[in-house]
């Protein structure tokens, strides 16, 4: 091949790599911008604080914001603990090739390729017909449904189980991370294995289980799919009074807002400005995960 | 093999027939030695010779690595470390240890010194820190740390986190003090340091130093032991060892023609 053969190769393929680099940028300015300019100039106090109104061609998106913030709430309060406890059995006690740990990893594993909607089926079976239906047999009058139907406790759990691998996956990455210097060193000043783990362990990954417990959050409060069968509202008039209501989320209600308004052209600013807060939110949880971990880096490399 | 009682004192620790494996690599082979209360016991012998190994097994350290074993007995006061009335928690704060790199919790100073106490179930403030700053003293720390004791201890230089997790070790106040090559990753001036504070604690505790600096096994201990291929192959006095070694490869290890 001639020199000037070579460089017109190196030029095309520098040109080729560096215009697909451009293009992903460039699908996500176009993204952001359409909504915004679409959707900034709906968002108002009033439109954050007050419900839908006028058969959703009016008012705000509260409901949705109250629901979606709950229904992560609580997904966070179920999911922290089991993954946090699961990933700690994992690292710290399971044997060393442990046919059950590996099966345990070969499960969150492929929970993280189950289908969002697999899981909404699955919480409709398990924890509403199953859990729920049970209940009602035991505490409820006969003929009356309390718990066997769609609520906010139900779609939490189910989030809760769709996050589940997330939280392990950056939990036990969080225990690898803490030295092995820092163990030992705990371990023959006389500590026992759960003095150490409690007290050197735990908080050195404590940052990176943090991380973690976020981006769950992000992930959990953007899903739709499984929360469609187990406890989100088309529209509801009233905040959630309990655990057992039903409840308004901000992606179903982009949903509803894009395909069952009466009067398209009347929704369509609404439907934009709630995107835009729905990606806020993801963005800013995401943004929090990032602050946390530069800031684990840093501390691990001892500066303050 | 030389008489594993190189000068005749009461023996603090002994080992007898110690073999110690990872899977079927044998680390340690039939080592039979015996340390001296209240003397410095050096360990010497090229990379890979057992030295650390062996030190490991003294408090049951090496038991964290996977595939660990160990054959033969290690006496403590006479009784065996494996016997029911002590376990290796129990153990661990009899026999304490001091690693090769210095290894502080990110926590502050005061922490640190506190880490063994307060895991020994110690609750007494007052006690507590009267413990911390009298062995920050004997770890001839107190002066250097004593207006900085919330800050973390990753702040401190190599040498005075070195001395820190000395510190840390004399807390609880342990019978016998097991360092693995303490000053190794140090400047010569935080060297000389440590080895001036091993002579000051020899007049307390027991102990036994990994080294790979024959200088520092000479200066500071009052026995050493040669370690090859995972033979102990030569113990006695230190003078005798570096003057007049009876084996051919110990005299060529600590003259330097190998290692």
């Amino acid at each position: 091949m001639s020199v000037s053969a070579r460089k017109l190769v190196g030029r095309g393929l520098t040109g080729l790599t560096g215009a697909a680099a451009f293009l992903v940028v460039a699908m996500l300015v176009v993204i952001l911008w359409d909504v915004v300019a679409g959707g900034a100039s709906r968002i108002s106090w009033k439109f954050l604080t007050a419900a839908p109104t006028e058969g959703m061609t009016g008012g705000g998106i509260f409901p949705a914001i109250y629901g979606t913030a709950v229904m992560t709430l609580l997904m966070t309060v179920a999911v922290l603990p089991v993954g946090v406890v699961t990933a700690v059995y994992l690292h710290e006690y399971a044997p060393p090739r442990s046919r059950m740990a590996e099966a345990v990893r070969v499960a969150v594993t492929n929970l993280a390729g189950v289908p969002s909607i697999v899981f909404g089926l699955f919480g409709l079976g398990f924890f509403i017909q199953f859990v729920g239906r049970g209940m009602d047999r035991l505490f409820s009058q006969p003929g009356v449904l309390r718990y066997g139907q769609p609520a906010l406790i139900w779609a939490s759990l189910t989030l809760a189980i769709l996050t589940l691998p997330v939280v392990i996956v950056a939990t036990e990455e969080a225990l690898r991370s803490v030295p092995r210097d820092l163990r030992d060193a705990s371990l023959a000043l006389g500590a026992t294995k759960s003095q150490t783990l409690v007290r050197v362990v735990l908080p050195g990954a404590l940052p990176g289980i943090l991380t973690g417990a976020i981006l769950a959050v992000a992930r959990g409060a953007g899903e739709v799919a499984p929360i469609l069968f187990t406890g989100v509202a088309y529209f509801l008039p009233d905040l959630p009074n309990s655990l057992f209501s039903q409840f308004m989320h901000l992606g179903y209600h982009v949903y509803v807002l894009a395909t069952q308004s009466p009067d398209v052209e009347a929704t369509r600013p609404l439907l934009y400005a709630t995107v835009l807060v729905l990606l806020v939110l993801t963005f800013a949880l995401n943004a929090v995960a990032i602050v946390i971990r530069t800031r684990t880096r840093r501390k691990a490399e001892g500066v303050y | 093999m030389t008489s594993p009682n190189a000068n005749g004192a009461t023996p603090k620790m002994e080992t007898r027939g110690l073999t110690i494996r990872y899977g079927a690599k044998v680390a340690v082979k039939s080592v039979s030695m015996s340390l001296p209360e209240r003397q410095v016991t050096a360990l010497i012998g090229p990379s890979g010779c057992g030295k650390s190994t062996f030190l490991r097994a003294l408090n049951r350290m090496n038991e964290l690595i996977p595939g660990a074993g160990s054959d033969g007995e290690i006496l403590l006061d006479g009784r065996s470390i494996y016997e029911s009335h002590l376990d290796a928690v129990e153990l661990r704060r009899r026999v304490g240890m001091v690693f090769q790199k210095s290894n502080p919790f990110p926590k502050s100073i005061f922490e640190n010194v506190a880490y063994g106490l307060k895991v020994g179930g110690m609750t007494d403030r007052k006690a507590v820190a009267e413990r911390v700053e009298g062995s920050l003293r004997g770890a001839a720390l107190w002066d250097e740390v004593k207006d900085r004791m919330s800050e973390s201890a990753l702040a401190l230089s190599g040498g005075q986190q070195q001395r820190l997790c000395i510190a840390r070790a004399l807390a609880v106040e342990p019978e016998v003090v097991l360092m693995d090559e303490p000053a190794s990753a140090l400047d010569p001036i935080a060297t000389a340091k440590i080895e001036d504070l091993i002579h000051e604690l020899k007049l307390r505790y027991t102990i036994v130093i990994v080294t790979h600096n024959m200088q520092q096994a000479a200066r500071v201990s009052d026995q050493t032991a040669f370690f090859y291929m995972g033979d102990l192959i030569e113990i006695g006095s230190t003078e005798q060892i570096f003057t007049n070694p009876k084996e051919e490869r110990t005299e060529d290890y600590v003259t330097g023609k190998f290692g």
